[in-house]
């Protein structure tokens, strides 16, 4: 029994891989572009998966139209343009650079250079500010690290009698 | 100092841009594809293949055109095309309009059988064993249905259940490819 189980155990992620179709390839080159372009293109039906990777009868066609195509010696842009033509631009998933994924693309690097700029103005605000007033900033840091003391020294008449007040008030209890 | 208050708004020009822009993305539905075909205004692709009423006769094309009308893919094994198959049947008796069927990836027993037992709403249905002139069009998800205008070219295409609600805009693009068919 023990043994049974444990043999189903080895056996059984064996068989939950990723979909797999009995193609033979004329060629090894055609093998490999078949993995290339199952890979890249995008299934219609379940959004999140490729068509090597679904389950869903629509990828297992478009698999098999990939491979009647590349033993017809297609070649990959042609492949890619007749599941373009049918399911649009959404089954790739490397977009072509064109006026709609001009963002997608260089949107990144665009909003990567505007933050490098910010990053630059502000470091160089920062030090024309420190060479322009270096006393100033020494007084600042200083009135910084003797904070405590310096807030109970400007205290107003009133806030300080209130404050004696209090103080009388807990030495009397 | 003026600009300098100014550029203090940045920031909150970017966060309402970028709200905007993930809002709308909101109400967009990610499962809806584009329809090349009905994009472009495209003729039906190229078939020749068996009609399901009489098996022995072919169909191509040529036999879609002629009528501003709905091309309605179905089949028995799609529930949701059990389900609009009523609203269908009333399309075609209470408002006279033209509808063709592709038969998709079915059983020609089981789907002539259903066109008995439910009512046969189509004028002409294409029987595509294969699939491969749903390929062809695009076909993701059946029940999809397309407006023909009347030189059989692709107008606009819905995917998923026609019920009143749909029928609005479905009726909308085909009165309008009617009228600019009359100019």
């Amino acid at each position: 029994m023990r043994f049974w189980l444990l043999l189903a155990l080895v056996w059984l992620p064996l068989t939950a891989q990723a979909t797999i179709d009995a193609y033979e390839f004329s060629s090894e080159e055609n093998e490999q572009r078949f993995h290339e372009l199952t890979n890249v293109l995008r299934c219609p039906k379940c959004q999140n998966q490729n068509i090597s990777d679904s389950d869903a009868p629509l990828a297992a066609d478009l698999r098999r139209e990939v491979y009647r195509m590349l033993e017809e010696g297609e070649a990959n842009d042609g492949i890619i343009d007749f599941m373009v033509t049918r399911y649009g631009e959404f089954v790739l998933y490397r977009p072509k650079v064109n006026a709609t994924t001009w963002l997608l693309w260089y949107g990144p690097f665009v909003l990567l250079a505007i933050g490098l700029i910010v990053v630059v103005l502000i470091s160089r605000n920062r030090r024309r500010q420190q060479t322009a007033a270096p006393a100033s900033g020494a007084e600042v840091n200083s009135a910084e690290s003797s904070g405590r003391y310096q807030a109970s020294a400007e205290l107003s008449a009133d806030e300080s009698a209130r404050l004696n007040k209090l103080l009388q008030q807990d030495s009397d209890q | 100092m003026q600009s300098r208050k100014l550029l203090a708004f940045i920031p909150l020009l970017i966060f309402i841009g970028l709200g905007v822009f993930l809002w709308v993305g909101l109400s967009l539905d990610p499962r809806e594809l584009p329809s090349r075909l009905a994009e472009e205004r495209r003729p039906v692709p190229a078939f020749e293949l068996p009609s399901l009423t009489e098996l022995d006769k072919m169909l191509t094309p040529d036999d879609l055109k002629g009528e501003v009308a709905l091309l309605n893919v179905w089949a028995t094994w799609c529930p949701t095309c059990k389900e609009e198959h009523g609203f269908l049947n009333r399309l075609q008796r209470e408002e006279g309009v033209t509808i063709y069927g592709i038969n998709y990836k079915d059983e020609p027993a089981k789907a002539q059988e259903w066109l008995r037992r439910y009512y046969n709403p189509y004028q002409k249905v294409v029987l595509d064993i294969d699939g491969s002139l749903g390929l062809d069009m695009g076909v993701y998800g059946a029940p999809e249905t397309y407006v023909l205008d009347k030189t059989g070219a692709v107008r606009y295409r819905h995917v998923g259940a026609v019920d009143a609600e749909v029928w609005k805009t479905l009726k909308q693009v085909m009165q309008q490819v009617e009228q600019e068919g009359a100019q």
